[in-house]
């Protein structure tokens, strides 16, 4: 994510121009939204302040009712997994016409960016082996984590809507348990290591079919491709993981396999 | 003479995926690498109003207008046939019988003149023309056409999918409501939707919006846009009450679908920390597209490519270009190989000709 090379000056949305502890710190500007780091609406606590500027290129009609319409349901959604019990931030405020929402500030890094220096320096065309794989095991257990997370949040009837490695973020544990042999291979370690934090539900909607979980998995598991093609072969641990912690699984993979072959399809007409 | 100054490289092109035939000649400098059209001929299959192109008349078009479109692309470039280097044409992805139609023709012209065949990817074909006529360097690519709707970005050579419509392409989803509304497919239907659409705007009609990550569907927008047509026809008024025509509906779709592209194509902009795009593809000659997509980049610090008809919508040129791109790094395609394919996945390419 091009987080701190925006290169454009941005305005702020109003609510961060109201006198606050601290000034608003511009964090990412990610797919649609800015991520402000504020203390704003909690003086003694940052938050994450998503606010949702309206996109010129839309039109004003359809950009409102989708600013809207998505702050409200990732409001929605994030308070439901919360309530859950799914690994998600806490929401503190919104204002849905206004185009923002406040939640609880999660002091770590998108887990794109974890995986990515755990795999380093790599050359780019050794992809993981079956041989290697066991080499991995911290990749391997954060992949698990990833499956869990997932299945607890389908489990509560959400659909996420845009899984990314980009829209998980890994909460840090607790020093003392990266206790790593040299000190590269422990921070490798270390950045693998951590909480997975589901975040960004601005498409998320609610279902329980085995189609709409499906997709989700498969959105996922295209972006990890893409993102991570040197570890695409882990992935299957994602869905392993998933089994395990959700029920329903079975049937969802099942069906996994009919959205996969559709895409494939898909690439039948130039 | 000067012996010891290099060749520039020629290659032919026959692209016949779809209901364009294409033939055109490119030359690669010896020392630059910087491509030249020598020529881009193209002849298009254009079917009755109301109807879609069948793989069966498109495939009898290529063949009655092949031997006519190779000569004029000589003729047009200046170029003996001993002057080619290799004879390139599309592999897939694509409807069976015309690309198969236009193989056979090129594996012809391969074996009268004795030269190399070289099968080349489609979707990359468009890259690597949008690429070379913009000189956009790296950009995340927006391919939309009659059959693909996919965004994609170049990593370890491969141009690799982030993003694209899950089920039907929304070139595809233009042309069937050119055809529910029964307005011309001359020059294109997507052509004459984008000029309707021009006189709408009175009001925007509320169409399913759907986009899942980076994908997309455009389904259940034309099953909405083609109930409201009925509804229209049958002189009754929208949802809300209001009134609207033919040019309300076209627009409407065209704000929602080109939103929603612009949309994923952002999210793998971010995704990806581009801040260039590179529109590709008969639906990428839409000047709205070019117009939404350039205020998206613009806002993220970046800006838009786009190319013209002559090499969004599909050409020979691209073919030639892709393929001598490929070529020179030592491929090429054995005649007893040189099948078509209808699925055929950008991302099944190795891009050999980038770092
Ligand atoms: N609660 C949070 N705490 C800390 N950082 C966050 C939080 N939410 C988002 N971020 C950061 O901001 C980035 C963009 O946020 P996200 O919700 O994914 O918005 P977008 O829809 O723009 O992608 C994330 O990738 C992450 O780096
Ligand atoms: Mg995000």
């Amino acid at each position: 994510m091009a987080a701190h090379a925006a290169p454009v000056e941005f305005a702020l949305p109003q609510v961060l121009t109201y006198p606050a502890p601290t000034p608003p710190i511009l964090v990412a500007q990610g797919a649609e939204g800015r991520l402000y780091k504020t203390t704003y609406i909690t003086p003694s606590l940052p938050c994450a302040l998503k606010y949702r500027s309206p996109k010129q290129y839309r039109h004003p009609i359809l950009d409102a009712r989708l600013t809207k319409a998505r702050i409200q349901a990732e409001a929605k959604v994030l308070d439901r997994c919360c309530r859950e019990g799914v690994p998600v931030p806490a929401v503190y405020a919104l204002d849905a016409t206004a185009g923002w929402l406040a939640m609880e500030w999660v002091d770590g890094v998108p887990v794109r960016q974890g995986i990515n220096v755990w795999l380093g320096d790599r050359p780019e065309d050794d992809a993981i082996s079956d041989a290697e794989v066991a080499d991995e095991t911290p990749l391997v257990d954060l992949m698990k984590r990833i499956g869990d997370a997932v299945g607890a949040l389908h489990r509560t009837g959400v659909i996420h809507g845009d899984l990314t490695t980009s829209n998980m973020m890994l909460l840090p544990w607790a020093d003392g348990q990266s206790n790593g042999a040299s000190s590269e291979d422990g921070e490798k370690k270390k950045a693998v290591g951590g909480d997975v934090i589901l975040i960004d539900f601005g498409l998320a909607t609610q279902s329980v079919t085995d189609e709409d979980r499906a997709v989700d998995l498969y959105v996922l598991e295209r972006a990890f491709a893409s993102t991570h093609p040197r570890a695409e072969r882990l992935f299957t641990h994602v869905l392993e993981a998933y089994k395990q912690t959700f029920k329903k699984a079975p049937s969802v993979i099942r069906k996994l396999e009919d959205v996969r072959m559709r895409g494939r399809k898909k690439s039948m007409l130039g | 003479m000067d012996t010891t100054k290099k060749k520039r490289r020629i290659a032919l092109g026959c692209e016949g995926s779809a209901n364009k035939l294409g033939i055109g000649i490119i030359a690669h400098d010896p020392e630059t690498n910087e491509p030249t059209v020598l020529s881009n001929v193209r002849h298009t299959f254009v079917s009755p109003p109301g109807t879609g192109f069948l793989p069966k008349d498109t495939a009898q078009h290529h063949r009655a207008f092949f031997v006519r479109v190779a000569k004029q692309a000589l003729a047009n470039a200046g170029v003996r046939p001993s002057e080619l280097d290799c004879i390139c044409y599309t592999r897939g992805p694509g409807m069976g019988a015309p690309l198969t139609s236009v193989a056979v023709a090129a594996r012809t012209l391969a074996l009268l003149w004795d030269k190399e065949l070289v099968g080349v990817n489609h979707c990359v074909g468009h890259i690597e023309m949008g690429r070379a006529i913009t000189g956009a360097a790296n950009p995340v690519v927006l391919y939309v056409s009659g059959g693909n709707t996919q965004v994609i970005a170049y990593a370890e050579q491969r141009y690799r999918i982030f993003g694209e419509a899950l089920d039907i392409a929304v070139g595809n989803c233009l042309d069937r409501f050119a055809r529910t509304l029964e307005i011309s497919n001359d020059p294109a239907p997507g052509y004459n939707i984008e000029q309707l659409a021009k006189k709408g705007g009175r009001v925007l009609l509320d169409l399913p919006y759907a986009v899942k990550g980076m994908d997309c569907s455009f389904s259940g927008i034309l099953t909405r846009a083609d109930e409201l047509a009925a509804m229209m026809k049958a002189g009754g008024k929208g949802p809300d009450g209001e009134t609207f025509t033919q040019a309300d509906l076209c627009f409407s779709l065209q704000e929602t679908v080109f939103a929603m592209l612009v949309e994923i194509t952002e999210r793998a902009m971010a995704h990806v920390g581009s801040n260039q795009v590179l529109i590709v593809g008969g639906v990428g000659c839409n000047e709205r597209l070019q117009e939404m997509m350039g205020a998206m980049a613009a806002e993220r610090g970046g800006s838009v490519y786009a190319t013209d008809e002559r090499f969004c919508i599909d050409n020979g040129i691209m073919i030639a270009h892709a393929g001598l791109l490929a070529y020179e790094t030592g491929f090429k395609t054995p005649l007893e190989e040189s099948t078509c394919t209808q699925r055929f996945r950008t991302d099944e390419v190795f891009v050999k000709w980038r770092k």
